[in-house]
């Protein structure tokens, strides 16, 4: 089911099926065309088919924006080991929530995806990788499938193509960390979740040890669009360093908050005021991450003239991430904000490198005790200081993810900290509109 | 120990599903699927699953003491999971929070005297376009609010 209602300003390709009856089914998935892409494909040389994804200008949907077509490209078909597709459905991010909405609504289409990615890379074998909070969507995925074995979309000789793809669902049992790609294979092998050191990547030395490809469920759900349509059709819609739409979930202060697929490239003041409704209360803009809360904040005059665009909003030294987008109006209370931050990725620090397991920990004792009862000048230099000696020293990006958007929120946000220090009450908190932890 | 039927099928498929002698892959979904069935992660659980991946005890000790689902000490029959992560912080997730614990008179991951409720403080649930939410078990509650947690609580209080 859907959860908020839809936006006519939406472009609407991966959610084309959304709100129709039984949408989940395979039966009202092949009367929507489904399927189509990979019997296209199935007909189609692999590096035809990799050409077209890289036609398509697809980038990563899980935050990296890495090109899909690239990296299917990377996996070494000639290979004598088998080769494996994994599907990232950890969704962790914060403010994130798209891959739920997708495999709920339509969970054919991320099987198509998946056997399309097999073609290309000679993978037979894959594994849709769910956090575990999220069961209701493995027993949807499961359901679908068993539908797609029972009826030859899965299995032997897929509809008498020749070829062979066995697709499976692994669960997760809590753990932000796992949404990263090496730990997320560390997790599916039996492990803790501890990221690996790369190179070699994924696309050589992957799933239990093997060449494999391994993405986000977005970016999947839109490569039967692209196989059906042609990847000038995809990369069309989109800008010209990136095509397609993004799923985009829109959250924090505005008066219809939801999940929208936008087309790259969609004006952000238009996101909020027009898809969003704008900002509730009739209050003013302050904030915005555009892409989880590993992204580094804007501020309103920042976001003035921006695109959800990946290259727009490198410019502004920002990055469209996994799409969810936090909006924050003028009443947030910016050092909370940071400091509720930081208490989550020093939670989810796996620990296994220093800069990153005691950073993230430092951080929060030095926001939480700012926020709850004020500090010294020296203290927000403090928070500046340890966020940047933890970027780029760190095995994985959780460490870049807790730094990036202290280090923005303290250079943009400053008075906010200086008003602090003084301890309770929060200026926010006596305001009435935010309260104290 | 014994499982259900539906549960000894779900683990015979598992431990197919993962190439020829990489079977510890099933280990941590056994783990959260017992624990679903049987209510935590006891000694015994962990002999069994260790028995059946092929690994040792201690192994299993050391995989699943990573995973925050994954719980040693039973938890209530019905796990109130409140999420105060920034989006749902945006709309007051932390305030849900405090009612809450005020309104059992129990904190983070304690558990009510007749065993029926336990809450948690959880990090994002993924549901941010819908916040602030909560989840019962596996149960997604959108657009909570302290009135509709108080309905909440009160019937799970009750709830066979």
């Amino acid at each position: 089911m859907l959860y908020n209602e839809p936006s006519p300003l939406e472009t609407r390709v991966l959610s084309r099926r959304f709100g129709l009856p039984n949408s989940a089914s395979l039966e009202t998935y092949l009367a929507t065309d489904g399927y189509q892409g990979f019997l296209k494909a199935a007909g189609m040389k692999p590096e035809e088919i990799i050409e077209e994804v890289k036609i398509s200008n697809l980038r990563g949907r899980g935050g990296a924006g890495f090109p899909a077509g690239m990296k299917w490209g990377f996996v070494p078909r000639t290979s004598p080991k088998p080769k494996y597709i994994v599907v990232n459905a950890d969704e962790s991010e914060p403010a994130t929530c798209k891959d739920r909405v997708l495999m709920e609504n339509d969970p054919h289409q991320l099987i198509e995806g998946v056997l399309i990615a097999g073609l290309a890379v000679g993978a037979h074998a894959g594994y849709i990788y769910v956090r575990g909070e999220y069961r209701y969507l493995i027993e949807i995925m499961d359901k679908a499938i068993a539908e797609a074995y029972a009826n030859g979309w899965l299995g032997k000789n897929v509809q008498g193509t020749g070829f062979d793809f066995e697709l499976y669902t692994h669960t997760g049992a809590g753990a932000y960390e796992c949404g990263e790609e090496s730990a997320l294979l560390e997790s599916l092998e039996g492990m803790r979740g501890i990221p690996r050191i790369r190179p070699p990547f994924p696309a050589v030395v992957g799933a239990f040890q093997c060449p494999t490809v391994l993405s986000n469920v977005e970016t999947f759900c839109a490569v039967p669009a692209i196989l059906r349509d042609g990847g000038a059709a995809f990369a069309a819609l989109g800008v010209p360093r990136a095509g397609g739409t993004k799923m985009t979930c829109l959250t924090g202060h505005v008066n219809k908050p939801g999940v929208y697929e936008l087309r790259i490239g969609f004006p952000v003041k238009q996101m909020i005021e027009e898809v969003g409704g704008g900002i509730r209360n009739g209050r003013k803009l302050k904030a915005l991450i555009p892409g989880g809360s590993s992204c580094p904040v804007l501020t309103a005059e920042e976001c003035e003239g921006l695109t959800m665009d990946y290259d727009a909003m490198a410019a502004r030294k920002t990055m469209l991430g996994s799409g969810g987008v936090i909006v924050m109006d003028e009443d947030t209370c910016m050092v909370k904000a940071a400091m509720r931050i930081m208490r989550f990725y020093a939670h989810e620090s796996c620990g296994w490198c220093i800069p990153c397991r005691e950073g993230t920990t430092w951080l929060r004792k030095i926001l939480v005790r700012l926020h709850e009862s004020g500090g010294t000048r020296g203290d927000i230099d403090l928070i500046g200081d340890i966020a940047r000696n933890m970027l780029g020293r760190t095995f994985c990006p959780l460490g870049d993810a807790a730094a990036m958007p202290t280090i923005s929120i303290v250079e943009k946000f400053r008075s906010e900290f200086e008003e602090h220090l003084a301890g309770r009450p929060c200026p926010y908190e006596s305001a009435g509109h935010m309260v104290v932890v | 120990m014994t499982f259900s039927p539906q549960l000894e099928a779900r683990f015979e498929r598992l431990l197919k599903s993962y190439p020829e002698g990489r079977q510890r892959a099933a280990m941590v979904p056994m783990l959260l699927y017992a624990q679903d069935e049987v209510g935590h992660i006891s000694d015994e659980l962990i002999e069994e699953v260790a028995r059946r991946v092929g690994v040792t005890a201690l192994q299993v000790n050391e995989v699943l003491s990573y995973y925050s689902m994954l719980h040693r000490q039973p938890l209530g029959k019905y796990h109130v999971q409140i999420c105060t992560n920034i989006s749902c912080l945006l709309h007051d997730g932390d305030k849900l929070w405090e009612h809450a614990c005020k309104k059992l008179g129990i904190g983070h991951k304690e558990t009510t005297g007749d065993g029926q409720i336990s809450i948690e403080e959880v990090e994002c649930i993924g549901a941010c376009s819908w916040a602030p939410a909560i989840q019962v078990n596996y149960d997604f509650h959108h657009f909570v609010t302290p009135e509709k947690l108080d309905q909440l609580l009160d019937s799970l209080r009750k709830k066979p």
